[in-house]
């Protein structure tokens, strides 16, 4: 059941994009930043955490994930160390994947070819 | 010139012309190509969470470390952006599209050289997730601090 939720709930948050896409002049950019914001915001009211304990990979995948992650890590330091809390922790979570999307990004660009 | 191509309501004549994009069929493209990303990922999961005893609230990291990987690969091999043309959203929104968008800016600007083109164009397109996402957490997260300190 966790793998059906998983591709329902990912594929309707692309879908939502798709729709960002073809009915707006917004540019993949502006949705990106618009989704960010969008699961920084959820999170703030803890519902993104009820989408990720319903639908698992279905809404850690997609990038709103990554504003849910943002403020979770920076909620967890702040519960220590007040308002500089905030700023300590707020890579915490995604670090992971910040750090290895340039190692990998780097590490393709100087062995592969651009294609195309 | 016919008052229909008027430069005042040109952009509205000519938008009759044009071909309208298939929303359903984009949208179900979307759909399904984002729903197995995500598949993918909820398989990583479990297999992290089974094979290398993380905690399932762990298992996230590596999963989502590994889906990078796998489309920065795919981006060397001019596979994602052949997947990107047909998915739209589908492969945009996931965090695939995240590090594809790293990896093919880097890819592009290889030949200008690896500090003048490879790092400083790496965040060309993703600059702007981290930028807004950084901003947004921390006003949020702000205000929920304040909120907690308050009740």
């Amino acid at each position: 059941m966790d793998y059906v939720w998983a591709f329902l709930v990912g594929g309707g948050i692309c879908v939502v994009g798709q729709l960002l896409f073809d009915l707006t002049k917004l540019t993949p950019a502006h949705v990106m930043s618009i989704f960010v914001v969008t699961g920084a915001v959820l999170d703030g009211f803890d519902l993104y955490d009820k989408l990720v304990q319903f639908a698992g990979a279905g809404a850690l995948v997609p990038i709103t994930s990554f504003g849910h992650s943002l403020l979770h890590g920076a909620m967890v330091q702040a519960e220590e160390h007040g308002f500089l809390g905030i700023a300590i922790g707020i890579f915490q979570m995604t670090s992971a994947g910040i750090a290895s999307a340039i190692l990998f990004g780097f590490l393709i660009a100087v062995f592969f070819k651009p294609k195309g | 010139m016919s008052q229909k191509f008027h430069p005042d309501n040109y952009k509205k004549a000519a938008k009759a012309y044009q071909p309208k994009p298939n929303l359903l069929f984009n949208c179900s493209k979307a759909f399904i190509i984002g729903g197995l990303i995500s598949v993918l990922g909820q398989g990583l999961i479990d297999f992290y969470t089974n094979v290398f005893d993380f905690t399932e609230k762990e298992a996230g990291n590596p999963a989502i470390t590994t889906l990078i990987l796998l489309s920065a690969i795919l981006t060397g091999l001019g596979v994602y952006d052949k997947l990107g043309q047909f998915a739209g959203a589908g492969s945009a929104v996931p965090v695939t599209g995240f590090a594809n968008s790293i990896t093919s800016a880097a890819l592009e600007h290889k030949s200008e050289g690896l500090v003048l083109g490879v790092a400083t164009n790496m965040f060309k397109l993703a600059g702007s997730v981290i930028v807004f996402g950084v901003v947004s957490a921390y006003v949020v997260g702000m205000i929920r601090y304040l909120i907690q300190q308050w009740m």
